[in-house]
């Protein structure tokens, strides 16, 4: 008997009778027998508590992750401090154990942790209704595409090369279902530079800070958008928001992203949370649950899921979308972590970080040979061009135990020799030297050996 | 005055300007004006109205709110299609531990050897629990599997030069299916079913043809009954060069007994959170790996965890992500797929191991029919028969027909009433081919003792209801709040903290 | 909401549509029945004025808490006013479906189309 059922030889016994039937075989009647395995699964036996904790344990400690070196790692998640509370609250059984509230009676927790995150994450963006989150990032920049699709039928998407490259990927992945084309405006001095849009353009869609960290002209976007009478979407780090104009106040009608800076482990990629706000003219095209605020009986304020009809268990195939699953206990997560940074916090946090990227910024660009792949403002990340092979450098600085970043070259095949260097509240000044050490030192033994080719 | 009962207050309402939870670390860099860095014309006009509190109250707050909820461990949860069993505590412990939470999705292959190592393993295993041989772990749900399912037929049929324009789906399937289909550029066509609750046998000849696609189908359908024609099914739908997909929303039912590979399947997606015991978080996260056979492995997502090398040896194997992929439909989200879900379902299958996984489905299904027995026994399907009068698999669906006839109570009254009495109700009004349906999923990790008070707590009700069915009507009684205005909440949208 | 009723004076549709014909133009709406069936309606996405409208297709949908149902015309014509009322009360298509829930009023390309349609106590019968 497996540590997780309970059913005894006596219990089963008396249950088949009660069923009236002689064998557990017997209830597996209906599959043809010609299907039924006649050997067990090639799987093993079942181990002990202790037996397979120590292995996936064995499996961790094969990873190098971010308590082993000194990352400067972004592209898309982040590696903040994430405060105590966070596990302690989400671990709660009420948090961690329920399904999605069909019984709002008794899942008024749950509602209002939605009701509460919406809000938040309202407040981000300057977007008047948010969801209560879909899966992640990329799929969300999807997500945002159907509503698009949908709303204004034309047959193109413009997206920009600064748009998360897996983001764009996920992006053709789908409008290639949909029948529609992929344009991909070019980056200019590290901003969008947006081509003419005509009247078969869908939506044009855009990422603040862009994937090369600069601070994008979300208004300039909007503006030629609803000129263009195409949907205006915007992928959004969510923590820069804090200081940045937001989409909402730029004229955007959709902004998304990844909430993973918010609150979420790193997890090598997943599970996070995706968000997803818009205005109210698109109120009933929004993907996935949405908390709204009622009242009972007897006039108590209570939390619903509302608005339902746009999903898929009632409107089918005419869904604004097939999402079912969201991320609810991620959510949950991003909500405690911005209650825990508050109005002021907040923006005390980004503004540090917005002084320690521009320190590390100087300091690595003072490095003899290194230079800014782009001089546009930027808040938490930034792009350098080294002057030598770049996975000989970052493999140099990893042996010293630093790891300098994310390589441009698989994505960006025009920079070769491009690194994006991220920073979080977690990386002080010192190890902004040590960084700027390492790789100066690795840089010069490249050129060195780059000379010795040479000659 | 009487203010708002302080638990029921939302985080924001607790602000007051001035407090704070966070502390920033110290600059300690030197500092530059804000505006040489971030000009004027680039910033928000006002922070974002983030609530001001102490950690104290946080704290206070949200675990008040938490206790507002019913939970899995807390009470029985037969929300049927659900999967609604135990999550073991372990499975926290190993996730969390820094080298599986603290991993940047980006770090080098080399330096994630233990996390591609798991992955690849999990793959195999899901492969073998399929009976096929290739597996993706990258969807991040059921319905984002299915996605894939969709998008892998399309490049599968186009790679062959077809275009076939439209996916057949069993009425029985969940609303998933169709809003997929079309997100995936296809049409739906329906197929009925029989008397006895399987697929229409002779609708689905008359709907196949070289124009399908594909057809997906739920197996144990969601009416929880294994279908009898499958192997007709498998002749008639490869006859027309369509596809097979397998929804696996109910593999809990067959694992160890019977697989999609070898009924002929060409794609199948899981459910981790299901199946495979992800805490549901209030909704999430999930994972939906999807099982592929030899001829549409070419159009997998990208990247594909590989092992290279290491022949027989496993000590000098190498594990990789391969975006060499040609064929590849390509990405349906960012990096690795919900890594942290994987970690938890990997823990799990090798805690039970194959004889345990047989095991999970043997009693699963034993609980279901113990309690479709129990509650014959108690009298229950006098008022609520059973909407097809045969063996279940690991779930079965009641009809609330003739209780609204000759007690006057909805299934709707019979479910507000269960959360009176710390249970949470089944999954009601679906399948909606069955009237006042109710679809009950006990799962395997529930006892027999369990089982038995629910069956008696049921047939209370409805002894209840004979006397005083206003009782019911008005329920629940005993929980924070009572039968909420939904269709107030829908009229007049309220998404949003009024400041 | 009121008990079942199905006016003497109107044209019914077999999906629960209704027509007032005066003349050239007639106003539609949904019938006791198909309120009752769809619950309390949430929400009426009105068809714009100009627009125009065939007798048995969908021009319109109205939603419920969990239900969307599709309305289709009972005649042809263009669309000449739309129930503003509903966007701000949708719940009157429950209170008083012949009245003030009206949805559209139209003006008919093709009288003619009447002839097909049933009376009151034809629709009644069909719904037993």
């Amino acid at each position: 008997m497996s540590r997780y059922t309970s059913a005894t030889d006596a219990d089963r016994k008396e249950m088949l009778a009660t069923i009236g039937v002689e064998s557990i075989d017997e209830l597996f009647a209906d599959i043809p027998a010609a299907l039924k395995l006649d050997e067990s699964l090639a799987l093993g036996p079942g181990l002990s508590e202790q037996e397979v904790f120590e292995e996936l344990r064995a499996l961790a400690a094969r990873n190098v992750c971010t308590d082993d070196e000194i990352s400067f790692l972004g592209a898309g998640m982040y590696d903040h401090y994430i405060p105590a509370l966070i596990d302690s609250l989400i671990l709660r059984s009420e948090f961690l154990t329920p399904y999605t509230p069909y019984q709002p009676e008794i899942s008024q927790g749950v509602l209002q942790a939605m009701f509460e995150y919406q809000t938040a994450i309202s407040e981000l963006t300057g977007l008047p209704v948010s969801n209560a989150s879909v899966y992640e990032g990329p799929s969300a920049v999807v997500a945002a595409g159907y509503v698009a699709k949908l709303a204004r039928g034309r047959r193109r998407f413009v997206v920009s090369r600064g748009v998360h490259p897996h983001s764009r990927e996920a992006l053709r992945t789908l409008a290639h279902a949909w029948g529609m084309d992929v344009q991909e405006a070019p980056l200019k001095d590290g901003l969008t530079d947006l081509p003419g849009l005509d009247d078969e353009v869908s939506a044009v869609i855009v990422q603040q800070p862009n994937f090369l960290g600069a601070v994008e002209d979300l208004e300039a976007t909007a503006a030629a958008a609803a000129e263009a009478g195409a949907i205006s979407i915007c992928a959004c780090d969510p923590l820069p928001l804090a200081l940045l104009k937001t989409p909402g106040e730029c004229g955007v009608d959709i902004a998304v992203g990844e909430g993973q800076p918010l609150g979420n482990r790193l997890d090598y990629g997943g599970p996070s949370f995706g968000f997803f706000t818009t205005t109210e003219e698109l109120i009933r095209r929004v993907p996935g649950r949405i908390a709204g605020e009622t009242r009972d009986l007897d006039g108590r304020r209570g939390f619903v899921l509302t608005l339902q009809t746009r999903e898929q268990h009632i409107r089918r195939e005419k869904a604004t979308s097939n999402i079912t699953t969201a991320q609810a206990l991620n959510a949950l997560a991003g909500l405690i972590h911005l209650s825990w940074l508050g109005r002021r916090g907040i923006v005390e946090l980004v503004e540090l970080i917005v002084q320690r990227t521009a320190y590390a910024r100087d300091r690595l660009c003072a490095i003899e040979g290194v230079e800014l792949l782009h001089e546009q403002p930027v808040v938490r990340e930034f792009a350098l061009t080294l002057p030598v092979p770049v996975q000989e450098a970052v493999a140099a600085c990893r042996e010293r135990g630093v790891n300098p970043g994310y390589p441009l070259e698989r994505d960006y095949p025009e920079h070769p020799d491009g690194l994006l260097v991220a920073l979080t509240e977690k990386r002080t000044r010192a190890d902004i030297d040590r960084l700027a050490e390492v790789l100066e030192a690795a840089v010069q033994a490249g050129a060195r050996e780059l000379e010795q080719v040479a000659q | 005055m009487i203010r708002e009962a302080d638990d029921e207050l939302t985080i924001f309402e607790r602000s007051r300007a001035g407090r704070r939870a966070f502390v920033a670390p110290s600059l300690d860099v030197p500092e530059r004006p804000l505006d040489e860095l971030l000009a004027p014309a680039l910033r928000r006009a006002e922070p974002p109205r983030l609530p001001e509190v102490a950690e104290p109250e946080i704290v206070r707050h949200f675990t008040r709110i938490s206790k507002r909820n019913f939970d899995l461990d807390t009470g029985f949860y037969p929300l049927g299609s659900c999967t609604m069993k135990h999550n073991p505590k372990l499975h926290e412990r190993i996730a969390a531990l820094p080298g599986h939470a603290h991993l940047h999705p980006l770090q080098d292959p080399a330096r994630a050897q233990g996390a591609l190592e798991l992955m690849w393993r999990l793959q195999q295993a899901l492969g073998e629990l399929a009976g096929l041989p290739h597996v993706s772990l990258h969807p991040s749900a059921g319905a984002h599997g299915e996605l894939a399912g969709v998008l892998l037929t399309r490049a599968f049929h186009e790679d062959r030069g077809e275009h076939r324009s439209k996916v057949l789906i069993p009425d029985t399937a969940h609303g998933t299916n169709p809003a997929t289909v079309t997100m995936g550029g296809y049409h739906v066509v329906a197929v009925g079913t029989d008397t006895q609750g399987n697929v229409d046998l002779d609708d689905l000849r008359a709907k196949a043809s070289d124009d399908v696609a594909c057809l997906m189908l739920t197996n144990p359908s969601t009416v929880g009954l294994f279908e009898t024609g499958i192997e007709e099914i498998e002749r008639i739908v490869h006859g027309v060069g369509a596809t097979l997909y397998y929804d696996g929303a109910n593999l809990n039912a067959i694992m160890g007994i019977s697989r999609p590979g070898d009924m002929g399947f060409d794609i199948v997606h899981f459910n981790l959170h299901k199946t495979f015991t992800q805490p549901h978080g209030g909704g999430g996260p999930g994972a939906g790996p999807i099982a592929v056979s030899e001829r549409i492995e070419p159009y997998l997502p990208r990247p594909q965890v590989v092992r290279r090398g290491g022949g027989s040896d496993e000590a000098d194997a190498v594990y990789d992500l391969d975006y060499d992929r040609p064929k590849s439909i390509g990405r349906l989200r960012g990096f690795q797929g919900n890594y942290g879900v994987f970690v938890r379902s990997y823990a799990y299958i090798r805690s039970l191991g194959a004889p345990g996984l047989r095991e999970v489905s043997e009693i699963a299904v034993l609980n279901a029919n113990y309690l479709l027995a129990k509650l014959r026994q108690e009298g229950v399907l006098e008022y609520l028969p059973a909407a097809y009068d045969r063996l279940c698999m690991h779930e079965f669906v009641l009809s609330g027909a003739p209780m609204k006839r000759e007690l006057k109570i909805r299934t709707l009254d019979l479910a507000k009433r269960l959360l009176d009495f710390g249970v949470h109700p089944p999954t009601v009004y679906f399948p909606l081919i069955v009237d006042e349906a109710l679809l009950i999923e006990p799962t395997e990790t529930e006892t027999k003792e369990t089982l038995d008070r629910f069956a008696e707590r049921v047939a209370a009700i409805l002894r209840e209801a004979r006397e005083d069915p206003e009782i019911a009507r008005g329920a629940p009684h005993t929980t924070p709040v009572r039968r909420l205005d939904e269709a107030g909440a829908a009229r007049r949208p309220v998404l949003r903290q009024r400041f | 909401m009121a008990d079942a009723s199905y006016p003497e004076d109107l044209l019914y549709h077999p999906e629960h549509d209704w027509a007032r014909v005066e003349g050239e133009q007639a106003t539609f709406g949904i019938t006791w029945y198909a309120q009752d069936a769809l619950g309390e309606v949430v929400f009426f996405d009105p068809p714009k004025v100009g627009d125009s409208v065939s007798k048995d297709e969908a021009y319109t949908e109205v939603e419920s808490v969990k239900a969307v149902s599709d309305v289709v015309a009972p005649l042809s014509g263009e669309v000449v006013a739309i129930n503003e009322a509903l966007e701000q009360s949708p719940d009157k298509i429950n209170e008083d479906p012949y009245g003030e829930g009206w949805l559209v009023k139209v003006k008919l390309s093709d009288p003619a189309e009447t002839e097909s349609l049933l009376d009151a106590s034809t629709y009644e019968a069909s719904l037993q």
